[in-house]
Parts: C-alpha cells; structure tokens; sequence
C-alpha cells in the first residue's frame, strides 16, 4: 500500500509506462525520441536509462514503420505502447492502423491478438505551429476494431494508461498535451474503474455538461462561474470515445435534462455528433432542450495567434449553457 | 546524376556480397528452360531425386488448384480469384526454403506458398468466396493472413522479425511482395526498420512484370534487386521460373537472415501468365507475344524434362501426380460448393478481444431484428 502522490499528468504517464514495463516484460516502449530524450514531451523520461534499447527503443522517423512494426511485435506476443509524437503527425499511419491493426483480430477469427497501444499527445493551447494542435480521435473512433480512450486528470493518465496496455485490443491513447503539467493526486493501489466508463466529476441539476480530454477542465470551469450565477451544472467525463458510456451519460441527462458536449475537435460529424443522436433517441421524451455542441469549426487547426478564438472556452461553454436554458 | 552512376555509388552497401548494383543485372540460375543443370558461382543445390520429384509434385499440385480456382470463380462459386500461374517455382522454391519455424508474411496470390506451410488450400478460398476475410489461424503454420493492401505486411513480417531477435531465436521471417509493391513507403519503411534494427526477415519479391496493367519500368528505373544497396543490405536476382535456384537462394538468405547478419532482398525474376485476377483483362495492356517467350520458360515443363531426361521420374510418376493432382482438384471444388454461407451474426464477431458496448448493443438490436422474420415467409426467404 503506498499514499497518493500528487503528480503532473505528463509524470502520471510515466510511472504507468514504468510499471508496466516492469511487471510485463512484453511490455515495449517505441516511438521517435522516446529514449535518451525521453520523448519531445519527457512522457518517456528515464525509461530507455532503466529498461534498455531493447525495451525503449527510439524508431526510424516513419509513423507507418512504427505502427506496421507494432502490429508485427504485437503478433510476435509483444505488447507495443508505440509514440506517435503530434497528432497532426498519424496521418502516415492511418493506413496501418486502420486496414491492418484494426480489423486483422477480426480477419483471424480471432485467433490473434493485437494489444497495441498509439500514444498521440493531442489538442491545442500551447502556441504550436501547424499540425501540432489537432484532435482527430473522431476518425480513430469511427473505425470498428479500435478503442479510444483520453484521460483529463493525473489518476486517470496513470489507470488508464495501466488498462490500455493490459487490453488485448489496439487503443488509441489521446493524452491532452496541454494538461501534461496539471497536477492532481495518484493512488497506485486504488481499484481502477472500468477503462471506458464515464465518471460523474462534478453534481448538477440543471443542464450537462459532457466532455474528455482537455476539456473536462474547461467545463468544470464552466460549471464553477454558472454556479455563482445560481446554476446547477453537472460535468461528465467521458474518458472514452469508443465505446462511449451512454448509460451514465443517459442517467445524467434523464435527471438534469439538458445536455452540453464540448471537444476541441470541429464540431461537424464529431464525437458530439454522434453523442446528440444518441441521447436524443434514449432521452427524447427527458429533453428540454435539443443537444447543443461547443466545439472547433469547419476550418483548418488556426495559426496559433487565433487559437483562443477558435478553441472552447469558458464563455462559449457558457454560451451554449444559456441558449440550452433559454429553451 | 544518371541512374547508373546513383547506382553505382549504392553498390558499397550490402549489394557487393552478392551480385553488386551498377552492373548489368545478373540472374541465378541452376536449372535452364531447356531442363539443363548448370552451376552457379555463389550458390549450390544438391537434392535427392524424392527431394526433387516433391518440387515437381507441389508446383503441380499448386497449378492444378489455381486453375480449379479460376474455373470455380468462372462457374460463380468464387467472387474473384488472383491466379499465381507460371509463378509456381519462385513460390515452392521459396516455401520449401522455409523451416517450419520461420514466419511467412504472404501477399493475397501465395497459394504455392500456403501450400509448402501445410495451409488447406480450402481454407485459402474462403476470402475469394467471400464467406469470411482471412479465416485461417496464422500461428497453425505461421503463415499469416493473405494481405490485401499492397505492402502493409512487409511492416508486418519487420516487426515480427524483430521480435523474434528479441526472443533470442534462430527463426528467421519472410516477406513476400510483388513488384508493384516495391514503390509503396511502407516497403520502403520495411527495408529501413529491417537494415538499422538489423531484423532477420527476407523481403521476397516476386517480380512477375506487371502490377496489374503497369509493366516493372513503370515502379522502378534500376532493378528491383538493386534497391536494398541503398539501405545497407544485400539482394539478389534469381529466375523465378527455376524451382531449384529460388529453393537455394532463399535458403541462404534465410540462413543469412538467422545467422544474424539482417536482412536481404530476393527478386524472383518470374511472370504472372494470368490476368492479375479474374476482374481484369490482361489483352488490354500486354501482347501474345510476350505470354508466349515465358510460356517457353515454364517452371514445370523444365523440371519435367530434367527428371524425364536424368530418369529420376519414370511415366509412372507422372501419371501419379496427375491423377492426385485431379483429386485435389475435385475435393476442394466439393469442398468450395459445401462451404455454407455465414450466419449473418457473425458480423459482430471478433471485432473485439475484449468486448465493447457499442457492438454488443447493435448486436443485440440486429438479433431482435432478425428474430422478428422467424417461421414467417420472409424469415424462410432469408
């Protein structure tokens, strides 16, 4: 039994990758700069010092190479937790990922296993020039055979990076880059919750707020100022992206009856998309007002001077808290 | 900077070993399209005369099934099928290269090579008649799934190698490709994870002249064998066509592979003397009179004369493979007929290892679906 430690996001990672690599020796880190650098974002600082090049091993700089090799360890019975170091950066992969990672369990009638998790460091907010401030785990979660998966505080980076690598399926492990140095406790002997379930983070009664990532901040920020304005808001994390947990979203929106998605990515055939259809179908006759969505717009990432603009924020959440109400 | 001179600064990589870059392209061979034996400098074969017949045998066996294939997709009983005729050598001679530990990364046209892993040609149908999309466990005779998306598995047979150095084995990995394949990045990716990692795969392209209607000069302005010189690996040109020098190639690549000293190319130098499948009509973009200078190369026929001609195979023999060669056909046209279409709720299996909602609840929605229809008219109908 150890005491909770208070930790940042980004050391959360690291000690989850440390554990598991020192409890499974299948366990491998690999990725551009994961080793003596220890990855452009340190995620992967001191691993490649205490387990070796074999086990934290800096790859050729080819996203596809890394995640077809990954498939071919992962078939050799090694458990790959492969770097993709942007996110703007997967595109080389998607191929690999989405025609062979994704679908060969299914092709082998199950009789292979593809426990590959894809690190991608997400989202806007820290002034980055192009193609390192995209959210793109919609096109991960539209594809059957994948998980996809975005923690928003330090315990969950470390249990949930824990759980990935343990899954027998790929997972899509967004971490929200721009909350790597938020700090919040970690218990290492707790009893996780189940990786895709989505967690009530803070009570309300008026309306919903449903975010993941580095947005479950902002709404809880939301929730907060909306709070001193006489209003009741509940937060939801989702966690997970695919499969999403609609019970305990239903559950939320049944009692408040109103329901906010918010995500950094556009907004158009999004996660929130997806999240309105459905808790319109199974909350229809519980709403009082139709599922809004806060998200990015139907423009490329924006140069980094405009991101504020384009990015959710505290008064846009708050924006559509009001209309949602004014229903 | 002409080709010859980019080519010629490439050779003092790997290439020196065997058959170095720049020079005119060398090709081994060990038997000739006449049925000669000759010798070849750098590599040997000595086979015993049954070790000899089970080529002849399998490269039969192998052309007898791929033409049933074609005549089961012609009779509608496939939906499609990608014919390996004339490429029968370089794919027994390379299978037969193998031990049984090695892993084979296929493309979707190595029914030779399935064949030597011990994979029942009735499980390679499967896919073609469209009752699954792979079907076959690979770690039963590490001969992983047929690939679709060209080159994807030359990353896939990289990492396994990888793993397997890691593990500490003497297995070596061989991936197969084609020609066309060699323009894609991820066998460019293959070829540079392979050589700094120093992974123990053998890429085996089967260069058969045409990737669909694209004649090789359209992939590559040097010589396929020539590319791995410029990641720091050796490669080599066999004919394809002649069963022995693929078998003896391949065997010291692998053995170079297992040794420890990484990977290696092998061009086969073959032609595919189908249509790329049966979707495709090969008289839009090549001529007869090409089919037929290969037609006189052919990997059986010289195999055959040189049996007949040593008496290592009497007409007895012959007779024999043929009469099995017909039975094989006919189990597997009876087996392809009886292959009974999926139940439609095998759509949800196996996506998942571990489960996930979103599957067992659409799962549960199509079986309700499908329940309604149940000892009605329109439930018998489907």
């Amino acid at each position: 039994m150890t005491a909770p430690k208070s930790m940042t996001i980004a050391k959360a990672i690291n000690e989850s990758l440390r554990t598991s690599l020192e409890t499974d020796p299948k366990v491998l880190v690999m990725g551009e700069d994961v080793g003596k650098l220890g990855g452009v974002f340190r995620i992967t600082d001191g691993l490649q010092k205490d387990f070796g090049e074999d086990r934290v091993i800096d790859t050729p700089l080819a996203e596809s190479g890394i995640i077809g090799t990954a498939i071919g360890l992962a078939l050799r019975g090694y458990r790959p937790v492969a770097e993709i170091q942007f996110d703007g950066f997967v595109f080389p992969a998607y191929d690999q990922i989405v025609t062979q990672l994704a679908k060969m369990h299914a092709r082998a009638l199950g009789k292979v296993k593809l426990p590959v998790v894809i690190r991608i460091p997400y989202g806007g907010g820290i002034g980055a020039v192009e193609h390192h401030s995209e959210s793109p785990e919609a096109l991960f979660a539209h594809v059957a055979g994948l998980k996809v998966v975005s923690p928003a505080t330090p315990s969950d980076a470390y249990w949930m990076m824990r759980q990935a690598i343990e899954c027998d399926d790929p997972v899509i492990f967004f971490e929200p880059k721009r909350r790597y140095w938020d700090k919040g406790e970690v218990d290492t002997s707790a009893v996780p919750a189940p990786l895709h379930r989505a967690r009530v983070v803070r009570e309300g009664t008026d309306l919903t707020l449903a975010a993941y990532g580095p947005m479950v901040k902002t709404c809880l920020e939301a929730a907060s100022a909306a709070e001193e304005e006489g209003r009741s808001l509940e937060v939801v994390d989702l966690r997970s992206m695919s499969p999403i947990d609609f019970d305990t979203l239903q559950a939320s929106v049944e009692k408040t009856r109103r329901l906010v998605v918010v995500h950094e990515a556009p907004v158009f055939l999004g996660t929130g998309a997806e999240i309105a259809a459905r808790i319109t179908e199974r909350c229809f006759f519980h709403l009082e007002a139709p599922v809004l969505r806060v998200g990015g717009f139907h423009a490329p990432y924006p140069p980094a001077r405009l991101e504020e603009d384009y990015l959710p924020n505290l008064d846009r959440v708050l924006d559509s808290v009001d209309r949602a109400l004014a229903f | 900077m002409s080709v010859k001179s980019t080519a010629a600064r490439s050779s003092r990589g790997g290439a020196k070993r065997r058959g170095g870059a720049g020079r005119k392209p060398e090709l081994v061979q060990l038997l000739t399209p006449e049925g000669e034996r000759v010798e070849h400098s750098e590599y040997s074969i000595d086979l015993t005369p049954e070790e000899l017949r089970g080529l002849y045998r399998d490269m039969v066996f192998t052309r007898r099934f791929d033409g049933e294939a074609v005549t089961l997709q012609r009779q509608g009983e496939l939906g499609l099928w990608a014919s390996l005729l004339g490429q029968e050598a370089a794919q027994i001679g390379s299978g037969r290269a193998t031990r049984p530990d090695d892993y084979v990364f296929p493309t979707y046209r190595e029914h030779g090579v399935a064949w030597t892993r011990g994979v029942d040609p009735l499980n390679l149908l499967g896919m073609f008649r469209g009752v699954n999309n792979g079907g076959w466990d690979p770690n039963q005779n590490n001969f992983h799934l047929y690939t679709i998306v060209i080159g994807s598995q030359a990353l896939h047979a990289t990492g396994y190698a990888m793993g397997a150095a890691k593990d500490g084995s003497d297995s070596a990995v061989i991936a197969y490709f084609g020609d066309g394949a060699s323009s894609q990045g991820d066998v460019a990716e293959a070829f540079t994870f392979a050589a700094v990692y120093n992974a123990p795969v053998v890429f085996f392209c089967q260069n058969n002249q045409w990737a669909i209607s694209e004649p090789t000069e359209r992939q590559s302005r040097v010589p396929i064998y020539q590319r791995s010189a410029g990641f720091g690996f050796p490669g080599v040109r066999v004919d394809g066509n002649d069963v022995l020098a693929v078998l003896a190639v391949t065997r010291a690549a692998l053995e170079h592979a297992r040794s420890g000293e990484g990977p290696m190319l092998v061009e086969a130098f073959t032609y595919r003397m189908g249509a790329h499948t049966t979707s495709d009509d090969a008289t839009r973009y090549r001529l007869d009179e090409e089919t037929a200078e290969w037609a006189a190369k052919d990997p059986i026929a010289r195999l055959k004369t040189y049996l007949a001609n040593e008496g290592l195979a009497d007409e007895a023999f012959f007779a024999e493979v043929e009469a099995e060669s017909d039975a094989l056909a006919k189990r597997v046209r009876e087996g392809v007929r009886a292959m009974p279409n999926p139940d439609p709720m095998a759509i949800f299996d196996n996506i998942y290892a571990d489960g996930h909602a979103l599957v067992d609840e659409e799962r549960a929605q199509f079986a309700a679906y499908q329940a309604q229809f149940e000892g009605s008219e329109e439930g018998a109908a489907r």
